[in-house]
């Protein structure tokens, strides 16, 4: 059983949580994930790393199927039941000398130690992260405090520039040739346009894929996609692939394979606990 | 009294219909009565040419013998002297291909049901004694790492427990029992008996850590030099499963029999109360032909797919599978397509899975395998409308611990090289066990290096003391 030590409301979708566990954090690095189970007979869920110190781990998560939804209703000092971890490799920030760092909505909960690590290997950092609106912003002086450059955008200019990631990125490229490394995390289209843009400037760009899974070890094979026409895992072999080189299309189509399923599962959790609230 | 009949005593079984819509065990066991008329099947042959059939060894004459006078109990000690893990293997092992093939009795008429007896007498210690009067053996102060709580984790554990070594087993899920639990369904073998074994295990003093995945959580290093293992048992499975890669291999509603069967379950898939989604399919074809793809096929059925379709691209005799798990599955309502080989799989504009493309295939002359190699009939395409693909191919050793200890040496294929009598790797105090090694393979054969490896690992720590 796993404590949570520190519950924190980022916005109305996502949470913080810092959990009690020695193990797990004492060999994390930015990059990994850990994959977590909220009750009996439940699901397994793959959760990044968003930070870590001596003893604990902290995630952050957008609530969007019945495993989030049952997590969020946990509170400081509960337990999580099952929390296994650090899974799939470390990004390497160890090459790069000048680096963007993009964060899409929530995917900026992965960004953010990336930027952190690359801040402390002495990489000069440019941070880009957006979000569809200024309610849903996160970890906004967590990234100013990493990064040599920030910019943050909201698809509807309720926050500072109006705008996608990828206008802010074009604007940067065609400016400076001198980047030698673009890493974008966020939903998968926001990765595809970055890495299509990258193609066209030439930068060599990471991302890192948020696939389904279920072990995180290599067993089940449901996080598989296409890289360089090759089927890869994301768990063993990820989860940071070369994003000139991935099936995007594929990979977008493969993330919708439960979202019905889901939104049912979604619907009969939210009910049934609006349910013994009303009986309680 | 000697029983003469040519055939096994019939163990009595859920009817096809009824079983194929729920995941209770199938084969309900033999009662009292009918071990006995089985047992009086046995000649007791002198030279028991079922022993050396069998790969641990397990005295099977003497056991039957003691089922002959009524003594269950002593039965059972007789098969937990050679095979911790029996009301198991009584279930899943290939006993056909095992100690019956070599049965005298299957000279003329059916071979005396082993494999039912040894169930018999492992469920019936199981019913009728319990842990609390095992008395744990005084601790040698030598510290024993497990990896992987399979079957070959699982008996060497209880192996260097038994000698007084205190043993930890480290398993990256959040329940032990390695493929008995994620991989074979529960009408096969009914999770509670794998549990029972697995606390008898923790009765004897073994420790199991769940939710550790070593290489990641925790480094080899770190077992022996933070935690002081002195001693390290590899025996993580295979685990990685194979694909074909065919066209549209990766399309929604294509599981590798690995993801389908762990979704069902480890996580419970076929539970109301389960968050696990699962493609609700209704005709589902099972690309393969072992003991995994019966699994998986007659989950699907009860999962309430209409059609169930098993491709094979060799013929029923070549088969790996169990031969009462073939059978079962064809009473099921399972349709076999022999000699048929996918070449690639259908998509709808949603990237979901909507045929599967196949051809005929013939059989030429025997290959590396000793089995008949499957060739294509030219012309012979057809395709099968489906709306889910299970490759039930097999897998290959998981690379986790081997990427993580640069200096262990490994086969092309990524199988942990061992020395053969000993099971020890390339790396001094390390040792390996089960499909880590062999690729995926049988139980009782994991069963047969966990064992192997416990001599190896006692002897080893005897010297260092």
């Amino acid at each position: 059983m796993f404590k949570i030590i520190k519950k924190e409301i980022l916005n109305p979708t996502v949470t913080l949580m810092k959990i009690e566990a020695p193990l797990i954090a004492k060999n994390a690095k930015a990059g990994q994930f850990v994959i977590l189970r909220v009750s009996s007979d439940g699901e397994r869920i793959p959760l990044t790393i968003a930070d870590y110190d001596n003893n604990t781990i902290t995630i952050i998560f957008q609530i969007v199927g019945a495993t989030t939804y049952k997590l969020n209703q946990l509170n400081e000092n509960d337990t999580i039941l099952d929390v296994v971890g650090p899974l799939g490799n470390p990004t390497n920030t160890k090459d790069y000398k000048k680096v963007i760092v993009i964060g899409g909505g929530v995917g900026c909960a992965i960004a953010y130690p990336v930027a952190k690590q690359f801040h402390l290997e002495k990489s000069n950092v440019t941070s880009i992260i957006g979000f569809r609106n200024k309610d849903l912003i996160i970890l906004e002086n967590e990234f100013k405090q990493v990064s040599n450059q920030f910019y943050i955008l909201t698809d509807d200019g309720s926050y500072n520039k109006k705008g996608f990631v990828t206008n802010q990125l074009e604007e940067l490229l065609k400016q400076d040739s001198s980047y030698d490394l673009v890493i974008a995390i966020g939903p998968l289209v926001m990765m595809k346009a970055v890495c299509n843009l990258t193609k066209i400037y030439n930068v060599k760009t990471i991302v890192s894929m948020n696939s389904i899974m279920i072990d995180g070890t290599g067993m089940c094979g449901c996080c598989r996609l296409t890289v360089d026409g090759k089927t890869r895992f994301a768990c063993i072999d990820g989860p940071d692939f070369d994003g000139h080189s991935i099936d995007f299309d594929e990979a977008i189509e493969r993330s919708k394979m439960y979202h019905s399923i889901e939104r049912n599962a979604y619907d009969h959790v939210c009910n049934l606990l609006k349910e013994e609230k009303k009986n309680v | 009294m000697f029983n003469p009949s040519k055939e096994k005593t019939y163990m009595p079984v859920q009817d096809a219909n009824v079983r194929n819509k729920n995941f209770d065990e199938v084969s309900l066991g033999y009662d009292c009565n009918s071990a006995i008329n089985e047992a009086n099947r046995c000649l007791n042959c002198k030279n028991t040419p079922c022993v050396s059939g069998c790969p641990v060894g397990v005295k099977i004459p003497d056991f039957i013998g003691k089922i002959k006078e009524g003594k269950f109990e002593e039965a059972y000690e007789i098969i937990n002297n050679t095979n911790t893990l029996a009301a198991i293997c009584g279930r899943v092992c290939p006993q056909e291909n095992q100690c019956e093939k070599n049965c005298v009795r299957a000279k003329n008429g059916e071979a005396v049901a082993i494999g039912r007896l040894e169930r018999f007498v492992a469920d019936f210690h199981l019913n009728n004694s319990s842990d609390d009067n095992i008395k744990k053996v005084a601790s040698k102060n030598q510290k024993v790492a497990v990896i992987g709580s399979g079957p070959a984790g699982l008996s060497c554990a209880s192996e260097l427990a038994k000698r007084g070594y205190q043993v930890t087993i480290f398993e990256a899920l959040h329940l032990a029992g390695g493929v008995l639990v994620y991989g074979i369904p529960e009408f096969r073998l009914p999770k509670s008996i794998v549990q029972k074994q697995i606390d008898h295990l923790i009765s004897l003093g073994v420790e199991i850590k769940t939710n550790v995945v070593i290489g990641k959580t925790i480094t080899i290093e770190e077992l022996k030099n933070t935690y002081n293992y002195k001693a390290i048992f590899i025996a993580s499975g295979a685990g990685l499963p194979r694909f074909m890669n065919i066209e549209n291999e990766n399309a929604n509603g294509v599981y590798s029999a690995n993801e389908y069967l762990t979704r069902i379950n480890l996580m419970k898939a076929y539970k109301e109360t389960s968050d696990t989604p699962i493609v609700k399919a209704n005709k589902v074809a099972v690309v393969g032909g072992g003991n995994v793809a019966m699994d998986a096929a007659r989950c699907a059925k009860r999962m309430g797919a209409k059609e169930v379709y098993i491709i094979y691209r060799r013929s029923k005799e070549e088969m790996p599978a169990r031969q009462e798990e073939v059978e079962h599955a064809l009473e099921e309502g399972i349709e076999f397509k022999f000699l048929t080989n996918p070449i690639s799989i259908g998509k709808d504009s949603n990237n979901f899975v909507n045929k599967i493309r196949c051809v005929k295939m013939k059989l030429g002359e025997p290959d590396a395998s000793n089995r008949r190699s499957p060739i294509v009939i030219e012309n012979s395409e057809f395709d099968i409308e489906v709306d889910c693909v299970i490759m039930a191919i097999g897998t290959s050793p998981n690379p986790l611990i081997r990427n993580s200890l640069s200096d262990l040496k490994v086969e092309k294929w990524g199988g942990i090289i061992v020395d053969e009598e000993t099971n020890a790797t390339s790396i001094e105090s390390i040792y390996a066990g089960g499909d880590a090694v062999t690729g995926s393979a049988t139980v009782i054969l994991a069963m047969g290096a966990g064992k192997k490896a416990a001599d190896s690992i006692d002897k080893y720590l005897s010297l260092k003391k």
